[in-house]
């Protein structure tokens, strides 16, 4: 293996974390969140413009000359870590990330402009590919006559909030304006409400063309896409498991704190061995992403098939130790667990990346 | 004096010109090693150190790997160095670092540990093995159990009982004890594995001179609590390739030997896999994180992942030989002389593997220490705090 990971976070990247935690603390609350997952806009437009234009960190992945910031997914990786601990309901992984990963595949005019804009935070673009997928398909839902888009594709996550699709068909990747005629957004009633779904139908809608084949920048957005999501996972599991050794700690039954029952103890110590190593793999898939490196398709099967069942059972741990509070819906646990859940099946489940991972490493099926 | 990674680097060079590996005996070799302050750069000079950041004993050893240099075989000797080391440096008196750090290093002297007992394991403070003081001389009589390598040790670290009056964790003393007196009793306690790695060991009228006590008279609780630390953390510190250790063995098998192959093996190989890996990392970021002088509680939780792991890799194996699993390498009775588990074969790994989590404490004790230090859990209501040892039921 060529690549030695550093695995630590340099104080730059902490310095960012307290600055992302500070405004998330201000302004995206539990409870904040909860209403607007309620509302007819789930997403957080003053957040997003916040976190997008006033800190510049939509544009984390894109090299200064093209627009953006320069930094790398070691830095975005933190900045979902943080947006996890929040269930923050902003378009970042699915703008910031796979929608600019994919543009970072294609050349030409058209995709720099684009990829500019996105990286400016003042456009929001999504991949118009179902959450759920984790590679390019054989067969796309959406086909292109000449560069009139038609076809329709479900569970394309932050849709809603999107001003531009990328669209990818067997003729190509393309661009289409979500205002522009003959394209619909339906929302979907989603398991996660903080990162809804959406049905996005074109009839005829105008496309332009980012690139003549679109699987490799589907590809790439996908991985760089599931790389980065451990650390939202991350994020989300040591929410959960601070929040739960808290409370447990004040909770008193049978005259004791809850959190003095050994049964209760070794599940938490538990939880925090997994929360550990799941942070080792969030850094290794983030580094490896950052570093371009060769081993960047197997540390992020490695990461994404540890990542989902730690962050689930931190969920589920969470929600059985608060008891009756915790299956209420005025308390934020529901939130994480719902997150959790969909964040498994987002981006290819935890079996899928073994299967993927077992050809990497040449552990063939029988 | 301090030394930065290019004067150190400098020094081993210097240290190898004047010792050629290929021409030197290795017993010499490693005293002069000792000497030189290249050991474990970061304890005293005199001491087989240089007072040098304990990170840059990488530098050293790498140098030395790459010059072909004899190594002190730390495997055979890993209570002495893991454990009995650090507790004499801590808290031994001049004249015992002069005598045991040296030969301790060397491997001419190995250390085991007399503190488990019949009646004290996890409750290690529950031990009744008694030192009774009489002039300058103890006079220790007891029976210590699970001593890993007593028939190979020829000094131990001991804890015994020498205030009964008192509650148990402050009627304790630590002391070195010299494997070759007259009293000491060393037999075999045969394993599931069919060798006697561990022994029982009968203590009967052994004197300790005063002199060998580590710490002071009633302090032994506080002193076992550094050699417990240092040997919890000893485990984990090393660098490993992706696929060393267990898995590799069955990887290799699977690789191998296509006719084994079922989908459940696939599924259940494939995920321990990537447990395997995950933890490689953990242990990588751990030991980045002291390189950076940020020691983080990481560590603590590895001996856990590790057990567990070793026991469900070992298992698998077992079951993916399939005929072969039901065969055994070597009943014979034997003493060896270290754990080896790459050297034999997939039934003694499976076997041995089970100790892993109850040696060092049980798997159930680090977790309670997890949520206890680590999570800052509330500790169980406890009944014999303020009761003295002699009162307690057993
Ligand atoms: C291979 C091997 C090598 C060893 N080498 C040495 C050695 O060199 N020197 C030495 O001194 N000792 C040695 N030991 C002993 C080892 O440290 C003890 O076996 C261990 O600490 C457990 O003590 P015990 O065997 O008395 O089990 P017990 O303490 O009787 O435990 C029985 C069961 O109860 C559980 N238990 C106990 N207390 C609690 C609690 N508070 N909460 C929850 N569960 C609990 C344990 O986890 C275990 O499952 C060795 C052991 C093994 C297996």
């Amino acid at each position: 293996m060529s690549h030695q990971p550093d695995l630590l976070y340099t104080e730059e990247e902490e310095a960012l974390r307290s600055a992302v935690r500070d405004l998330l603390a201000d302004h995206c609350d539990a409870a904040t969140v909860q209403t607007r997952a309620e509302s007819d806009e789930p997403h957080d437009r003053a957040l997003w413009k916040n976190l997008a234009e006033s800190m510049g960190l939509a544009g984390l992945l894109v090299p200064e000359e093209r627009g953006g910031q320069g930094a790398t997914h070691r830095e975005a990786a933190v900045v979902l870590e943080e947006l996890g601990r929040a269930v923050a309901p902003v378009p970042y992984l699915t703008s910031a990330v796979v929608a600019t990963e994919a543009l970072l595949a294609c050349e030409g005019e058209e995709a720099a402009t684009l990829l500019a804009a996105l990286a400016s935070g003042r456009t929001v673009g999504a991949l118009a590919v179902p959450l759920s997928d984790r590679a390019p398909r054989d067969e796309w839902g959406v086909r292109a006559d000449a560069a009139a888009l038609t076809g329709a594709v479900t569970g394309v996550a932050d849709a809603a909030a999107a001003d531009v699709f990328l669209v990818p068909t067997a003729d190509g990747l393309f661009a289409v304006d979500a205002g522009a005629p003959g394209v619909t957004v339906t929302p979907q009633t989603s398991l996660d409400r903080t990162r809804p779904l959406a049905a996005v139908a074109f009839d005829g809608a105008a496309g332009r063309l980012l690139a003549p084949t679109a699987a490799p920048a589907v590809r790439r957005a996908l991985r760089a896409g599931a790389g980065l999501l451990v650390s939202e996972q991350l994020g989300l599991s040591e929410w959960l498991l601070t929040e739960t050794v808290r409370y447990t700690r004040e909770r008193n039954q049978f005259n004791r704190p809850v959190g003095s029952f050994q049964a209760l103890k070794h599940r938490l110590a538990q939880l925090w061995l997994e929360t550990v190593n799941l942070k080792a793999a969030a850094r290794g898939a983030a580094d490896a992403l950052a570093a371009g490196s060769e081993d960047a398709d197997i540390a992020v099967a490695v990461a994404q098939a540890y990542a989902a069942p730690v962050a689930v059972h931190a969920a589920e741990e969470a929600l059985q130790l608060h008891g009756g509070i915790g299956m209420t819906w005025e308390h934020p646990i529901h939130l994480y667990l719902k997150r959790a859940k969909a964040d498994s099946i987002a981006l290819g489940t935890a079996g899928r990346h073994r299967e993927e991972l077992a050809e990497l490493v040449e552990l063939w099926a029988p | 004096m301090s030394a930065d990674a290019a004067e150190l680097r400098a020094l081993t060079q210097e240290f190898l010109a004047a010792h050629p590996p290929a021409s030197t005996p290795r017993e010499e070799f490693l005293r002069a090693r000792f000497d030189a302050g290249l050991a474990w750069v970061h304890y005293p000079q005199g001491l087989g150190g240089l007072d040098a950041p304990r990170s840059l004993q990488a530098v050293v050893d790498a140098e030395l790997t790459a010059a072909g240099a004899p190594d002190n075989d730390p495997r055979r000797n890993g209570i002495g160095l893991g454990m009995a080391a650090p507790t004499i440096l801590r808290y031994g008196t001049e004249e015992q670092k002069k005598r045991f750090l040296k030969p301790l290093w060397t491997g001419e002297e190995v250390w085991c540990q007399l503190f488990s007992e019949p009646g004290a394991g996890s409750d290690l403070a529950a031990l009744g093995t008694r030192a009774v003081l009489d002039g300058g001389t103890w006079t220790v009589d007891g029976q210590k159990v699970w001593t890993s390598g007593a028939h190979n040790a020829r000094f131990a670290i001991l804890i015994a009982r020498t205030e009964p009056d008192v509650p148990k964790h402050k009627g304790i003393t630590y002391f070195v004890c010299d494997m070759t007196d007259p009293g000491v009793d060393v037999r075999p306690l045969r394993q599931i594995t069919g060798e006697a790695e561990f022994n029982e060991v009968f203590l009967t009228g052994v004197k300790i001179p005063d002199a060998h006590r580590l710490g002071e008279i009633g302090d032994g609780w506080k002193v076992a609590q550094t050699t417990l630390n240092n040997e919890r953390v000893a485990i984990g510190g090393a660098r490993i390739p992706r696929e060393g250790g267990l898995i590799g063995l069955a990887a290799k098998t699977w690789r191998e030997r296509p006719e084994l192959r079922t989908q459940d093996l696939h599924q259940r190989l494939v995920k321990l896999w990537v447990e395997a890996e995950v933890a490689r990392l953990t242990g990588e970021r751990t030991r980045q994180q002291l390189v950076a002088g940020q020691p983080g509680p990481e560590g603590a939780g590895m001996k856990l992942g590790f057990a567990r792991l070793n026991q469900e890799i070992s298992g698998l194996e077992v079951e993916l030989l399939g005929e072969e699993g039901l065969l055994y390498d070597d009943w014979t009775l034997r003493r060896p002389e270290l754990v080896d588990f790459e050297g034999r074969e997939a039934g003694y790994r499976y076997l041995r593997a089970k100790g892993n989590s109850i040696e060092g404490g049980t798997s159930e004790i680090l977790l309670n220490i997890v949520a206890e230090r680590v999570l800052g859990l509330p500790p169980e209501p406890r009944t014999d705090k303020d009761v003295a040892w002699k009162d307690l039921s057993r």
